[in-house]
C-alpha cells in the first residue's frame, strides 16, 4: 500500500479503520485513486530551462509592446511623419541590415542542427557566422545613428526622435546582449563543450536569438516603413 | 521544443549536505529560507508604510498642528513637527508604493509563493533555485533604493503611487528631483526581481508537481499563485517600459508625456493602468487562495465548487486586461469607450462574486472551528464583499464621475487592498507552525483579531461618507473648504481608530517574536489539514521530503468524508480498496462525479 511519505502511526490507523463501504463524497469532489495505483511517471512536455526561457521571452514581448504602443500612439495620431524638418530614416541600408539579421537566423538554425547531428565543427562555424552577422547589424545601425544625429535627429527631437531612439535602441541593446551570449557560447563550443546529447545551452541561445530577429521583423515595418 | 537533450531533471538534491551559515541564512537557495527572507522584508516595510499612514491621519484630523514627538525632524521634511504640504504629498505617495510593492507583494507572493509552492505540489525546491535567490536580493535592492529616496534633497516622490505625468515628468513641477528618479529606478529593479520570481513559480507548478498531483488536485492557493505569476509576468513589463520612458523624460529631455514637446500625458495613464488593474488582482488573488484553503480547513468541509473557483480565477485573469479604462472615466474618453469599460468592469465582478458565494457555500453546514486563521479569513471575506460592492457603484460611469478622486475611492480600495492584510494574517497564523516549527499563541491571536477587525472598519467605513460628502482624495487640509468643515469630526473619528488599529498590532509583533523564540513546538499537522505541506516535518528540512517524494492520491479538500474515522484525508494518503472506484478510474486518475 502506498503511503506517500507520511508514516506517522496516526495515519496508518486511519487507513485501517476505514469500513468496507464506498465513500460518498459530495458531488464534484475528487474521489482519489484506488490503492495500489501508481501514477505514471510523466516526463515534462517542455524542460524547465525551455519553459523558463519562454516565460522570459513573454516578459520581453510585453516590455516591447509597451514601447511599441507608445510609438503607435504618436505615429497614428500625426499627419506627417517624419514631422516637418526632421530627417527621413535610412530605408535602403536598413533593408540590407534586415537581410543580414534574417540570414543570421538561418545560420543560427544551422548551428543548432549541426550539433543535433553531432557535428562540432558545424556548430562552431554556425555560431561564429551568426555572431559575425549580428555584429555587422550593430555596426551598420551604429553608423546610421551617427549619420542621423548629424542630421539633427536626437532624443530631444519631439516624439519622432524619442520613440525612434528608445524603441530601436532598446532592440539594439538586446541584440548586443544576444551577441555577447553568442560569443560566450561560441568560445565554449570551440572548446568542445557541447555534444549531440548535451546542448541545451545552444537551444536557449537560439531561442533568444530568434526572438531578437523576430522582434526586428515587427519593428522594422512599424518604424521604418509605415 | 521538446528536444530530449535539454530535458533536465529537477535540481540535484543534497539532503544530507551541511551548509555553512552564509549559505543557509543569507545567500540561501532554499525556497523556504527565501520565503522567510521575503516575510521579514515585507513585515518591516509594513511597519514603515503603516507609520507613514499614521502621520497622514494626524494631519487630516488636526491639520497643520505639530505631530507630538516629531519636533526633531529637520526642515524641509517637517517644520517644528508640522507636516508641510510637500511632505504630505510624499507621505501618501510612499505609503501606497511601499504597501503595494514592498509589503503586500513580498509577503503574499514572495513569502507564501516561495514557501508554499514546492511544499504543496510535492517538489523539493523551485525549478531555478539560484534565480530565486537573485530574485530576493534584487527585490531587497529595490527596497533599499526606494528607502534611499527619503534622504535625497527635494524629498521623496510626491506624485502619487500612480505617478501621473506630466506632474512627475519634470522636476520643477513638484520640486522633487532625485526622489522621483529613485522611485522609478526602484520599481524597474523590482520588476526584474518579480520577473525572476514569476518564471520560477510558473515553471515549478507546470513541471515539478509530485506524482499524482494533477491540475485539479492543486490547492486553490497554488492555483491563485500560479495565475498571479502569469499576470505579473505579463503586466509588470508594461509598467517597466512606461517607467523607462518617464525616466527619459525627466533626465534625457524626451517628451513622451510632456505636451510641450508633442507628448501625451494620457499615454502614461493608459500604460500605468494597463499594468495597474492586473496589478490589483495580483495583490488580491493570493489572498483569495489563502482564504479558500483556510475556510475549507476550518469548516471541515470540502471547498464549495472547486472547479468554479479555479475557473473564476482564470476568468479574472483574462478580464483584468480589458477593464483598465475604469480608472480614467474622467479623462475625457469617448463615451462609447467609457461604456465599454463600464460593462467589462461589471463583468469582472461576476467571477469575484462566484468566489464569494462559494466561500459562503463552504461555510454553510460546516463544523466551523473559530481558530485565529479562520477569524482573519472570515474578515477578509466580509471586507471583500464591502469593497467589491463599492466597486460596482464606481464602475458605473455616471456615478464615478461624481465620486472619482474622493474618499469613496479611498474606502473602496482599502476594503479590497488593505483588506488583503486580513488574508495575510490568516496565512501567517495558519502557516507559521510550518514556516518556523512553532505555533503562534492562540489567545493573543484572538486578542489581536477582534480589535483589528473593529478598528479597521472604524477607519475605512466612514470614508464612504466623506467621499459622498465631497472630500477629495490626496487633499492636504480639508478644512480649507467650508463645505468640508462639518465633516471634520468624521476625520477625527477615523484618525482615532487608525491610531488604535496601529496600536493593537503590537500584540501581533509580541506574539510573533515571542513565538519565534519560545512558542510551543508544532507537530506536523497542527490543524488536521489535507494539503501536502503538512506531511513534511515542521519546519521541513532541506529538500523537504527525505528520501522519497510524496505520491498524491486525491484532492486537497476532502474533509469529513462519510464513513472515515477522521474528518480529514491527507492528499498523500492512499484511499481504501474499492472495486467500483478502481473500475471507474482511468489511468490518469480522472474525476468521479456522484
Ligand atoms: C469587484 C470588482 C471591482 C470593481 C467593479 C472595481 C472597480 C473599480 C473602479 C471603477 C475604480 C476606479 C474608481 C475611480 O478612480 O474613480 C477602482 C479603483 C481601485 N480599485 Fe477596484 N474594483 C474591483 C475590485 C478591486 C480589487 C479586488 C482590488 C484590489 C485588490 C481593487 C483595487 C482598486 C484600487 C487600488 C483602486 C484605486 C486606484 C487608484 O486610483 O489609486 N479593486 N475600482
Ligand atoms: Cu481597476
Amino acid at each position: 500500500m502506498v503511503q506517500g511519505i507520511v508514516t506517522a502511526p496516526a495515519l496508518e490507523e486511519v487507513a485501517l479503520q476505514v469500513p468496507e463501504m464506498p465513500p460518498i463524497l459530495p458531488p464534484g469532489s475528487d474521489n482519489g485513486d484506488p490503492p495500489g495505483w501508481q501514477p505514471p511517471r510523466r516526463e515534462p512536455v517542455v524542460s524547465n530551462a525551455v519553459l523558463g526561457m519562454l516565460m522570459f521571452l513573454a516578459f520581453e514581448t510585453m516590455f516591447f509592446a509597451g514601447l511599441l504602443g507608445a510609438f503607435l500612439v504618436f505615429r497614428l495620431s500625426s499627419t506627417s511623419w517624419p514631422p516637418p524638418g526632421e530627417p527621413y530614416l535610412p530605408i535602403g541600408v536598413t533593408w540590407f541590415n534586415t537581410g543580414i539579421l534574417v540570414a543570421s537566423a538561418y545560420s543560427m538554425r544551422r548551428a543548432h542542427r549541426a550539433i543535433r547531428d553531432g557535428s562540432q565543427a558545424g556548430l562552431v562555424h554556425g555560431l561564429g557566422l551568426t555572431a559575425l552577422l549580428g555584429t555587422t547589424f550593430l555596426a551598420v545601425q551604429g553608423s546610421e545613428w551617427i549619420r542621423l544625429a548629424h542630421h539633427g535627429l536626437t532624443l530631444q527631437s519631439g516624439t519622432y526622435g524619442a520613440t525612434f531612439y528608445t524603441l530601436i535602441g532598446c532592440h539594439g541593446v538586446h541584440v548586443l546582449a544576444a551577441v555577447l551570449w553568442l560569443a560566450t557560447v561560441w568560445v565554449l563550443a570551440a572548446r568542445g563543450w557541447f555534444s549531440r546529447e548535451w546542448h541545451g545551452g545552444i537551444q536557449l541561445c537560439k531561442m533568444y536569438w530568434m526572438f531578437v530577429v523576430g522582434l526586428w521583423l515587427v519593428l522594422f515595418p512599424s518604424v521604418y516603413l509605415m | 521544443m521538446a528536444d530530449p537533450a535539454v530535458m533536465t531533471a529537477g535540481p540535484a538534491v543534497h539532503v544530507h549536505h551541511e551548509l555553512g551559515f552564509w549559505r543557509t541564512y543569507i545567500f540561501s537557495t532554499d525556497h523556504k529560507m527565501i520565503g522567510r527572507q521575503f516575510l521579514f522584508l515585507g513585515l518591516f516595510m509594513l511597519i514603515v508604510g503603516g507609520a507613514l499612514a499614521m502621520l497622514m491621519r494626524w494631519q487630516l484630523a488636526w491639520p497643520e498642528t505639530a505631530v507630538p514627538g516629531f519636533g526633531w525632524v529637520p526642515e524641509p521634511y517637517m517644520v517644528e513637527g508640522i507636516i508641510p504640504p510637500n511632505t504630505y504629498n510624499s507621505l501618501f505617495t510612499m505609503h501606497a508604493t511601499i504597501m503595494i510593492f514592498f509589503a503586500v507583494m513580498p509577503i503574499m507572493i514572495g513569502c507564501f509563493g516561495n514557501f508554499l509552492i514546492p511544499l504543496m505540489i510535492g517538489a523539493r525546491d523551485m525549478a531555478f533555485p539560484v534565480l530565486n535567490m537573485v530574485s530576493f536580493w534584487s527585490g531587497l535592492l529595490g527596497g533599499l533604493v526606494m528607502l534611499a529616496g527619503f534622504f535625497v534633497p527635494g524629498g521623496h516622490a510626491a506624485g502619487g503611487w500612480t505617478a501621473y505625468a506630466p506632474l512627475t515628468a519634470k522636476a520643477i513641477y513638484t520640486g522633487v528631483d532625485w526622489g522621483q528618479n529613485l522611485w522609478n529606478i526602484s520599481l524597474i529593479i523590482l520588476g526584474v526581481s518579480s520577473m525572476m520570481g514569476s518564471i520560477n513559480y510558473i515553471t515549478t507548478v507546470v513541471n515539478m508537481r509530485a506524482p499524482g498531483m494533477t491540475w485539479f488536485r492543486l490547492p486553490l492557493v497554488i492555483w491563485s499563485l500560479f495565475i498571479t505569476a502569469i499576470l505579473l509576468l505579463l503586466a509588470l513589463p508594461v509598467l517597466t517600459s512606461a517607467l523607462a520612458m518617464l525616466l527619459f523624460d525627466r533626465n534625457l529631455g524626451t517628451h513622451f508625456f510632456l505636451p510641450e514637446g508633442g507628448g501625451e500625458p494620457l499615454l502614461w495613464q493608459h500604460l500605468f493602468w494597463f499594468f495597474g488593474h492586473p496589478e490589483v488582482y495580483v495583490l488580491v488573488l493570493p489572498a483569495m487562495g489563502v482564504t479558500s484553503d483556510v475556510l475549507s480547513t476550518f469548516s471541515r468541509k470540502p471547498i464549495f465548487g472547486y472547479r468554479a473557483m479555479a475557473f473564476s480565477m482564470i476568468a479574472i485573469a483574462f478580464l483584468s486586461w480589458i477593464v483598465w479604462g475604469h480608472h480614467m472615466f474622467i479623462s475625457g474618453m469617448n463615451p462609447l469607450l467609457g461604456t465599454a469599460f463600464m460593462l467589462s468592469t461589471m463583468v469582472i465582478a461576476v467571477p469575484s462574486a462566484i468566489k464569494t458565494f462559494n466561500w459562503l457555500g463552504t461555510l454553510w453546514g460546516g463544523s466551523i472551528r473559530f481558530a485565529t486563521p479562520m477569524l482573519f479569513a472570515l474578515a477578509f471575506v466580509s471586507n471583500f464583499v464591502i469593497g467589491g460592492l463599492s466597486g460596482i457603484f464606481m464602475a458605473s460611469t455616471p456615478v464615478d464621475i461624481f465620486i472619482h478622486d474622493t474618499y469613496y475611492i479611498v474606502a473602496h480600495f482599502h476594503y479590497v487592498v488593505a483588506g488583503i492584510i486580513f488574508a495575510m494574517f490568516a496565512a501567517i497564523y495558519y502557516w507559521f507552525p510550518k514556516i518556523f516549527g512553532r505555533k503562534l499563541n492562540e489567545t493573543l491571536g484572538k486578542l489581536h483579531f477582534w480589535p483589528t477587525f473593529i478598528f479597521f472598519n472604524g477607519v475605512f467605513f466612514p470614508m464612504h461618507i466623506l467621499g459622498v460628502g465631497g472630500m477629495m482624495r490626496r487633499i492636504y487640509n480639508p478644512l480649507q473648504y467650508e463645505f468640508l468643515q462639518p465633516l471634520q469630526p468624521i476625520n477625527v473619528f477615523i484618525t482615532a481608530n487608525a491610531f488604535l488599529l496601529g496600536l493593537v498590532q503590537i500584540l501581533f509583533v509580541v506574539n510573533f517574536v515571542w513565538s519565534l523564540i519560545a512558542g510551543k513546538p508544532s507537530e506536523r499537522n497542527p490543524w488536521q489539514a489535507n494539503t501536502l505541506e503538512w506531511a513534511a516535518p515542521s519546519p521541513p528540512p532541506h529538500g523537504n521530503w527525505g528520501e522519497a517524494l510524496p505520491v498524491v492520491h486525491g484532492g486537497p479538500y476532502e474533509y469529513s468524508v462519510p464513513g472515515m474515522a477522521e474528518d480529514y484525508l491527507p492528499q498523500n494518503q492512499s484511499r481504501r480498496p474499492s472495486p467500483t472506484l478502481a473500475k471507474r478510474h482511468g489511468p490518469s486518475g480522472g474525476q468521479v462525479t456522484a
